[in-house]
């Protein structure tokens, strides 16, 4: 496998960087970096991460190999924890200081108890306000309970979150090395391509646990659609990239007020139905601290459309008997 | 009347799907297949995920049929919670 961490790859221009994986030979990972400055989103650092825990659970022998960093920037990516997790000698030394530490290093979360621990200490890590707090705790533990419930991936979450002061912004990255999300909704549902997957997996009430509308005892279906309506009743990026297809919700422009849709192909978005085949799931989500909606408000604005899309289903599934 | 306090076992945040259904099989079922009715109580719960609502209660609303709703009352709870607790019991109507 080969992977390039580039000058820049953030939400709004992460497909160049996508393309470039090359997850053949899976022994063995090679990192290159760009050698003047490197600045990207946790998201890609949990993807790098990901691999690297590929090739080490595939070879025990020099699995991870890396060109030394030369970048200025260098240091971040020794600050979130990369080199710690690829199990490589950075030879850096950092000084821990408090501007630097709005950030959730790489952190692996395997089971259902490390993901409430890792909420609890996450909230004074990132330093956030109870009001900012919420919907950022929120998406972390729906979409990484996504993970351990459905990815059928033995390493479970890769997740990393970093505040960016100048925009305001705290950007978050969850990857997994599952089987996917057309695998998963397959299982009882008709998703011919990735991007019908990824479609019904976002639709609210579809899960792939059962072909019910609503979902289980256990899963509503619910997770990404939540997570997917935050960023867009804040106008920022959300994307989601599982087998050969990336779908990317774009920041909504003006100020008018934003409605939702229960078919994320009616929202503003764009896909890419022509990456390397990535085995799991990577999300990717910005959430823009000033825009935050008050929360409250944006779950009236999640009730009404996730209610009537339910039900409006099921209406469309209700059979009457035949008299003939 | 029966009162189940949530905050003691599942904390402020109100997340962990496992914990929600453990306590609707153990802790609430039994009370509801006594024919009795139950206060939950979201004392200090500052916030709790659609995903906790629905394992704690969606299937209470499917064995026992929406009246179940009757005997359930919901004591304590600030405005996200109170809205999360709203959506799941909309939808499984």
């Amino acid at each position: 496998m080969k992977v390039h961490l580039p000058n820049s790859a953030f939400l709004g221009n992460i497909n160049a960087f996508l393309k470039t994986i090359d997850t053949s030979n899976p022994e063995f990972l090679q990192i290159t970096s760009n050698n003047k400055w490197i600045s990207v989103h946790p998201v890609v650092l949990c993807i790098v991460a990901s691999l690297g825990i590929e090739a080490r659970s595939r070879n025990s022998d020099s699995p991870v190999r890396c060109e030394r960093f030369t970048a200025t920037s260098k240091h971040y990516f020794e600050r979130m924890g990369l080199f710690k997790f690829l199990e490589l000698d950075s030879e850096m030394t950092i000084t821990e200081h408090e501007s630097a530490g709005r950030f959730i290093p790489l952190t692996q979360i395997k089971n259902s108890d490390s993901l409430s621990e890792f909420i609890k200490e996450m909230v004074p890590l990132l330093h956030l306000e109870k009001e900012n707090a919420e919907p950022i705790k929120y998406i972390i533990s729906e979409l990484v309970r996504n993970v351990l419930e459905h990815s059928d991936s033995k390493n479970g979450a890769i997740v990393s979150a970093q505040y960016y002061k100048k925009s305001n912004t705290i950007r978050i990255g969850i990857v997994d090395s599952g089987v996917g999300i057309s695998k998963t909704i397959r299982r009882s549902h008709r998703a011919p391509t990735d991007l019908d997957a990824i479609q019904l997996a976002l639709t609210p009430g579809i899960t792939g646990t059962t072909s019910k509308e609503g979902g289980t005892e256990y899963n509503a279906g619910a997770g990404l659609f939540f997570t997917k309506s935050i960023a867009k009743i804040n106008r920022d990026f959300f994307v989601i990239y599982s087998g050969n297809t990336l779908y990317k919700l774009l920041r909504e422009k003006g100020k008018d007020d934003i409605v939702l849709h229960s078919d994320p192909l009616d929202d503003n978005h764009t896909k890419d139905m022509a990456l390397p085949h990535w085995t799991g799931t990577v999300v990717g989500i910005d959430i823009e601290l000033m825009e935050t909606a008050e929360f409250t408000k944006l779950l009236d604005a999640i009730r009404e459309i996730y209610t009537t899309s339910v039900r409006e289903r099921r209406k469309a599934k209700y059979k009457k008997p035949t008299f003939i | 009347m029966n009162t189940i306090k949530l905050f003691p076992t599942v904390g402020a945040f109100a997340e962990n799907k496992d914990t929600a259904r453990d306590m609707r099989i153990n802790e609430i079922v039994p009370i509801l297949d006594k024919g009795e009715s139950l206060v939950l109580d979201f004392e200090n719960i500052d916030s709790i995920t659609q995903s906790f609502a629905h394992a704690l209660i969606s299937d209470l609303i499917r064995k026992y049929g929406i009246d179940v709703l009757d005997r359930i009352s919901f004591a304590n709870c600030n405005k996200t919670v109170s809205k999360i607790l709203e959506i799941v019991v909309d939808y499984m109507q």
